[in-house]
């Protein structure tokens, strides 16, 4: 039998992962639906001053974005490592911290790009528009996958650990802390007048950082939670 | 001599309890000197008056802070490089002293804060930063607790270490990346400190003395997870194995 590419086994995983989550569509609508709601509590709560929302309204998008992540990373390996897929993972002649950007990758597609979409519609509740929109969502963008990446190393170091849920807010919370204050900076800093451009810019650079770092880092969690 | 041998509990037992008394010395009288030239004879600064006296005690704890978290995970990366088992000790015993001295630099920052810049908080990158990297010490300590099988909670909490090492550039520079309200450092290896120099050796004093209590009590603290860890083996408890004691 041939061994397959890495390219070609890339796309299995990712393949897989979302026919999975598309056999699961509640579970997808549940984070859309987390995000959304947790977006409405703050005018809510803070009281409809349109002023007072559009100062706080990236704040709180970036923050529900980060909550809506955290929430769907135990589904990353959890389901595998329970009936031993992952197992294989690690078994098959394909290196592993590839697969792990093909899981990865997929539940960014399922948790992080319908957060992107539908910034520019909760953003308008919060009365941001024009440039400062583009920017959230150009934010979202570089931002949410830099999430899935650092969450990942999390949800693999956590696996089949009592208090799992919980635990992983503690560990990754703080690793998310840079990306929210580029992400929430770009929003702020172009509303400001001063333009997003070098917020943006360490966004990016927290992206390929941890595109580069993070897969080696869950690959290693992945082998010790196996062992 | 062959070093490598104390890299066995066993070996390294003894010798710990050897060092710590040496160690604790002279943590004690670094400290006291310290305090002594830091409290009474450091002159009184022309702009904050005495309430910069507290930078004797913030500024060594917010060095030791950054300082212990790199060797944790020095430690902790050398534990999983070469499989020893002392190393994964170590990276465990370090990891509370560590999370004391951010708390006292962040308790501290706050106490002078509030005469210098009429606030106990802000939400500066050097405070903020610091910060986090005491929620870092708390997740390694609790990814730790939380995972029952010893081997897998010391590679785990190992690799979050390994990870948390980001932050360390991050709280160092923050001061000369984002302009805020923390001062910038006032001492560096390559310019002229821009303290007086009997300011300087106070606070080099203290740093000193810190140094010195965390390998003191690293060391007291690496003895009682070896005992806790190989309650199994005799020679922890001569008095119950004679003849182990006898070979030894």
């Amino acid at each position: 039998m041939n061994r397959p590419s890495l390219w070609e086994a890339l796309r299995g995983v990712v393949r897989r992962d979302l026919l999975l989550a598309m056999r699961r569509r509640s579970d997808v609508a549940m984070s859309v639906f987390f995000l959304v709601i947790v977006a409405s509590l703050f005018p809510l709560g803070v009281g409809p001053e349109p002023a007072v929302l559009r100062t706080i309204g990236a704040g709180v998008l970036w923050v529900a974005a980060l909550l809506a992540c955290l929430l769907s990373l135990g589904r990353v390996f959890t389901a595998d490592y329970l009936d031993g897929v992952l197992e294989q993972m690690v078994l098959i002649a394909q290196p592993l911290p590839v697969l792990v950007v093909g899981k990865v990758f997929a539940h960014w597609i399922v948790s992080g790009l319908p957060v992107v979409l539908l910034s520019p519609l909760l953003g308008l509740q919060f009365g941001l528009d024009g440039e400062a929109l583009g920017v959230l969502v150009l934010s979202l963008l570089l931002g949410t996958p830099t999430l899935s990446m650092i969450g990942a190393i999390g949800a693999a170091l956590v696996l089949g650990v009592r208090g799992s849920g919980l635990l992983v807010a503690l560990l990754v919370l703080p690793l998310y802390v840079p990306v929210l204050i580029f992400g929430a900076g770009a929003v702020t800093s172009s509303m400001a007048g001063m333009g997003g451009e070098a917020n943006l810019s360490l966004l990016g650079a927290c992206l390929v950082l941890s595109l580069f770092f993070s897969p080696w880092a869950t690959a290693a969690a992945l082998r010790i939670a196996l062992e | 001599m062959n070093w490598s041998k104390y890299s066995a509990p066993l070996a390294f037992y003894p010798l710990a309890g050897k060092m710590i008394p040496w160690f604790s010395v002279v943590a004690a009288l670094a400290i006291a000197v310290g305090l002594y030239i830091g409290l009474l004879v450091a002159p009184t600064d022309a702009t904050q008056h005495d309430s910069y006296r507290i930078i004797f005690v913030h500024v060594p704890a917010a060095w030791m802070s950054m300082f212990l978290y790199v060797v944790m995970a020095i430690w902790a990366g050398i534990g999983m490089g070469l499989n020893a088992r002392l190393s994964f000790m170590m990276a465990q015993a370090i990891a509370p002293t560590g999370a004391m001295f951010t708390f006292i630099a962040l308790v501290t920052g706050c106490m002078w804060g509030k005469p210098t810049w009429g606030t106990y908080w802000v939400w500066d990158a050097r405070l903020t930063s610091e910060l986090i990297l005491l929620f870092q010490y708390a997740g390694v300590m609790l990814l730790r607790t939380s995972i029952d099988d010893l081997r897998r909670a010391d590679r785990a909490s190992g690799v979050l270490a390994l990870v948390g090492v980001v932050n360390i550039p991050i709280i160092y520079f923050s001061v000369q990346w984002w302009n805020t309200l923390h001062q910038g450092a006032s001492v560096s290896m390559t310019a002229a400190p821009k303290m007086a120099a009997i300011m300087l050796t106070a606070m080099l004093l203290m740093t000193f003395g810190f140094w010195m209590y965390s390998i003191a009590v690293i060391l007291a603290r690496v003895r009682c997870v070896i005992l806790e860890r190989e309650s199994q083996p005799a020679w922890s408890n001569p008095s119950a194995a004679p003849e182990v004691a006898e070979a030894r």
